[in-house]
């Protein structure tokens, strides 16, 4: 009966009554994963979403899939396990950026690393938001909060070049105002096979309200982002008349006459996703980096298993129990 | 000539020591697995440093192998030795207290040089130590004799050297009537292609065999009879080696996937080789970044329906607690093995303690119950390994199981069990979509009985639900923050667990269930309590020994059998952990016997702690 069935967004509903503080942008994102998650077309029995602790890890609570609300950071690892032990189930795994990048920072990294194939959606805030507003790893130096009433002095951490260090093949950047771009980029991470990290600039309404205003609000975006298209040169400005060009090894936003001296769009190279992550002016969105043909950890652990199966036989535990010196008594 | 004949005897001692790289863990593992096969009953015991190579020649690096072989029912490696090989003056230094009076001790002459004695923090050669004529000393230039018997072999000077632990090996073998065959056979597979290697070891041991033959230690000559042991097939088997074939099993019994999850540590990373060589028995190994994700990701795999374990050692469990407690909020299938070690904090590496009970017991924030099962030998790693999966499988409920350094590395001959006729079959609680027919399914809904719920796995249609660490609502499994709610959720955790005692064998006692005096025990120091009391009761005292493998929950009958005794120690390798628990929970005013210096029990120090206490009466 499902079969036929065309999946809608309710499908992926569940019955919980949602408690995100009103106009937090996670409704936003979790409504995105949704409508994305419909059009992917998995059923939910088959879908499982795993998180860790904080205002976006309670995600799972609202999803209709199977899901687990785990501990603080470690989601890589659970996802992993889950993964590796039912590989044909489409894990997705929400974390934050003090989730996924100060307690679970190693977790993160290693999962990435290791190119597991689920997709990671990182809410990146700017601020702990459960905890009731300190500074995060992500937070601009200087930020006020709670636990930084001078300022923070801390060096913010950049998702991008996290994932990059760690051997990243997919990294995308959308926002959590273009639930369409958001559904895209969503869709494409699923279609990767690899881990599959996005970062969501998401705003906090109460701790961090606008962190990101200015490249996600309707009016200003358009000038302060670049929307990238693979195979596409880089062009921007809501009168589409500034572009992204190549000056001393760096990547430059400005005016241009013509698109060819434009840098096209390659997420294939990673030498283009490390010069995308120097820029913090204009900020580029989309898919940044993808690279396909790596070695996926989920599949070479099962062809490993089936090699050795290929090769010895069914074993039982008789066979152990009987190897090397027996003697009868 | 006509040969004397060896003196008989009913079971011998022997200690092997010498560099961290002079192959001794080899030699008595050799030693062991030969007296095994011949049909002696086996105890050892390897006993090494934490460094890898610690500077050769000093006392630090020294790395010692214990075994025990007998004619009778062999229960420890042994309280004194009865024979030291040592290969060079720190191994004497450092053992020579150790050794029975009258014992023998072959030393590595060449290895007593003046560098060496400083090396070793000696300031004369110990072999012309006066306290040394209690001793039979056999001197014998151990390094030169290999070298020269490989004069003809086409192999470096450093290689010929190297083959001085077969050459000791092979005069041990000849004092003690051993067989040869078995290590040749060993040699010729673990050098398999390097036929100058397999040429150089094997003379070497005939070497050293026939060198004692040729000095004529036949005045050192003894013979030890095979032991008279109930008929059956048998092997040689390590507590570690028995842990992961225990887990096999019992993943194979119950027709699932066995998931790993570690992360390195000593003395539970063999776990992790041992397991990780058994793809085909469907085990999947995960070497996690650090021994977080190792449990973390076993609870993934147990979500998604593996038979889900974790193994490392006490820092390690100390990392793992979070994740622990949140497998009891989810109520899945978890072992987590702790393989005990001397602690607080690193502690004692490679050395024994049973001091992570507490730590087992209490180690977790909120009110969070845990199963504590405790291996008592390296074979009884096996059953209760597969204890553990079974009652985490069947309860859902996390499992931990304690072993230690000693009967993990530790060794001992097995009668393989007729594993289809000696344990039942593990009944999952796996369930499907047709289980719900009838009924809507809730993810916490409960047996009555037995308070266990349902393992609905992801990718199973229809069932799909959502398991977290906040508290649950009663049956639905929704986030609660009810306080009536809560307390329910904590008093049935706690009572699903408390019933598991309805699940388990009643706790055995060795000797009267009444009397003087009874002696308590746990876990691995089985061997030296078992013989410590089976020999004062000999001479007629009425002392009972209550040795527990079961912790939490405890058999029902542990209450009747503690008060059926005057008096009651517990005999523990740790401040008195076990003691504090039944004084807590029975009220019962046990007296504690503790040690804590990283090494076992001697039988003598028990028989001595027993009979004092029974003059005290």
């Amino acid at each position: 009966m499902t079969d036929t069935k065309k999946l809608t967004k309710k499908d992926f509903s569940s019955d919980q009554e949602i408690k995100w503080c009103p106009g937090c942008g996670d409704y936003a994102i979790l409504s995105a994963a949704q409508m994305a998650m419909a059009q992917i077309g998995k059923e939910p029995s088959q879908v499982a979403v795993v998180s860790g602790i904080g205002c976006s890890s309670r995600f799972p609570y609202y999803m209709s899939t199977y899901g687990m609300h785990s501990i603080h950071g470690r989601a890589p690892a659970f996802a992993t396990g889950l993964k590796l032990q039912n590989p044909d189930l489409s894990v997705w795994m929400i974390t934050g950026d003090g989730d996924g990048l100060s307690i679970g920072g190693n977790h993160l990294a290693h999962i990435i690393r290791r190119n597991v194939n689920i997709n990671i959606i990182l809410f990146n805030n700017e601020i702990y938001g459960l905890t009731k507003g300190q500074y995060s790893p992500t937070s601009q130096k200087g930020l006020n909060t709670k636990s930084t009433p001078y300022g923070s002095v801390d060096r913010p951490f950049s998702p991008l070049k996290f994932a990059l260090g760690a051997g990243s093949t997919f990294f995308a950047r959308t926002m959590d105002t273009d639930p369409k771009h958001m559904i895209e980029v969503f869709k494409a991470a699923d279609a990767h096979e690899g881990c599959s990290v996005i970062e969501v600039y998401q705003n906090c309404v109460i701790f961090n309200d606008k962190v990101h205003d200015q490249f996600t609000n309707r009016k200003t975006r358009e000038d302060n982002t670049v929307r990238l298209v693979a195979g596409s040169p880089m062009v921007f400005g809501s009168k589409k008349d500034k572009g992204i060009k190549l000056k001393d090894f760096s990547l430059v936003a400005q005016e241009f006459e013509d698109e060819s001296e434009l840098v096209v769009h390659d997420p294939s190279k990673p030498s283009l996703a490390h010069m995308l992550s120097e820029m913090t002016d204009v900020v580029p969105m989309g898919i940044l980096n993808h690279r396909v043909g790596d070695s996926v950890y989920d599949r070479d652990v099962h062809s490993q298993m089936k090699d050795v199966l290929s090769q010895k036989e069914k074993g039982k535990i008789e066979d152990l129990l009987y190897t090397g010196d027996v003697w009868e008594v | 000539m006509q040969e004397q004949q060896p003196q008989e005897v009913e079971n011998i001692v022997i200690r092997f020591s010498g560099d961290s790289g002079d192959g001794m863990q080899l030699t008595g593992g050799q030693f062991s697995a030969t007296s095994a096969l011949m049909g002696n009953d086996i105890s050892t015991f390897p006993d090494f440093p934490a460094e890898i190579r610690a500077p050769q020649g000093t006392v630090a690096g020294i790395s010692g192998f214990q075994i025990n072989f007998g004619a009778t029912e062999i229960n420890t490696p042994g309280d004194q030795p009865d024979i030291l090989v040592a290969m060079n003056p720190a191994a004497l230094k450092a053992n020579i207290e150790d050794l029975k009076r009258g014992g023998v001790i072959i030393a590595n002459e060449d290895a007593f040089t003046s560098a060496n004695f400083k090396k070793a923090g000696l300031e004369d050669n110990p072999l012309e130590w006066k306290k040394l004529e209690s001793y039979e000393v056999i001197k014998v230039p151990i390094t030169s004799q290999t070298k020269e018997a490989l004069s003809e072999l086409d192999l470096d000077t450093k290689s010929k050297t190297r083959c001085k632990n077969f050459y000791a090996l092979g005069m041990t073998y000849f004092m003690y009537h051993r067989e040869l065959e078995p290590t040749i056979r060993w040699i010729e597979h673990k050098f398999k292609g390097k036929q100058t290697l397999i040429d150089a070891n094997i003379t070497a041991l005939k070497a050293g065999y026939n060198f004692a033959d040729t000095i004529e230690l036949t005045g050192h000559r003894y013979r030890v009879k095979p032991a008279t042991i109930e008929k059956g097939t048998y092997r040689q088997i390590n507590g570690n080696t028995a842990t992961a074939w225990g887990f096999i099993w019992a993943a194979e019994n119950a027709g699932l996937n066995l998931f790993l999850g570690s992360y390195p540590i000593t003395p539970a990373s063999d776990v992790l080789h041992e397991l990780s060589k058994h793809k085909n028995h469907g085990v999947m190994t995960f070497q996690a970044e650090d021994e977080i994700a190792a449990v973390c990701s076993s609870i993934g795999a147990s979500f998604g329906g593996a038979l889900g374990i974790t193994t490392s050692s006490g820092p390690g469990i100390a990392l793992k607690s979070e994740a622990i407690n949140l497998a009891v909020m989810l109520e899945l299938p978890l072992v987590i093995v702790d393989i005990q070690r001397g602690g607080p904090s690193t502690g004692l590496p490679t050395k024994t303690e049973q001091s992570d009970l507490n730590m087992a017991m209490y180690g977790r924030n909120g009110e969070s119950p845990m199963v504590v099962l405790a291996a008592k030998s390296p074979s009884d790693c096996f059953t209760m390994a597969f204890e553990a999966a079974r009652l985490t499988l069947e309860h859902m409920t996390p499992v931990m199981l304690l072993t230690d350094g000693f009967i993990a590395n530790g060794s001992e001959p097995w009668k393989i069990p007729d594993v289809r006729e000696e344990f039942a079959t593990i009944k999952t609680k796996l369930v499907t979509a047709d289980d719900y027919k009838d009924k809507e399914f809730f993810p916490y809904d409960r047996d009555p009985e037995t308070l266990v719920r349902n393992w609905a796995i992801p990718g199973t249609p229809e069932l799909m639900h959502r398991v977290g660490g906040l508290e649950k609502e009663d049956r639905t499994g929704n986030v609660s923050y009810d306080p009536a709610n809560h307390e329910l959720m904590v008093h049935t955790r706690q009572a699903k667990v408390d019933k598991i005692a309805d699940h388990i064998p009643a706790q055995e006692v060795l000797g009267d269930t009444q009397g003087d005096l009874l002696v308590v025990s746990w876990g691995g120091t089985y061997g030296a309590t078992y013989q410590a009391v089976n020999q004062v009761r000999a001479n007629g005292a009425k002392v009972s020994l209550m040795h527990m493998r079961y912790l939490n929950p405890m058999p029902r009958n542990v209450s009747d059998i503690l008060s059926g005794f005057k008096k009651i120690v517990v005999a523990e390798l740790n401040n008195g952990q076990l003691k504090g628990l039944l004084n807590s929970r029975f009220n019962c005013n046990a007296k504690g016997y503790n040690k804590v210096q990283g090494k076992p029990f001697m039988i003598r120090e028990l028989t001595q702690m027993i009979e004092k206490e029974l003059e005290d009466l």
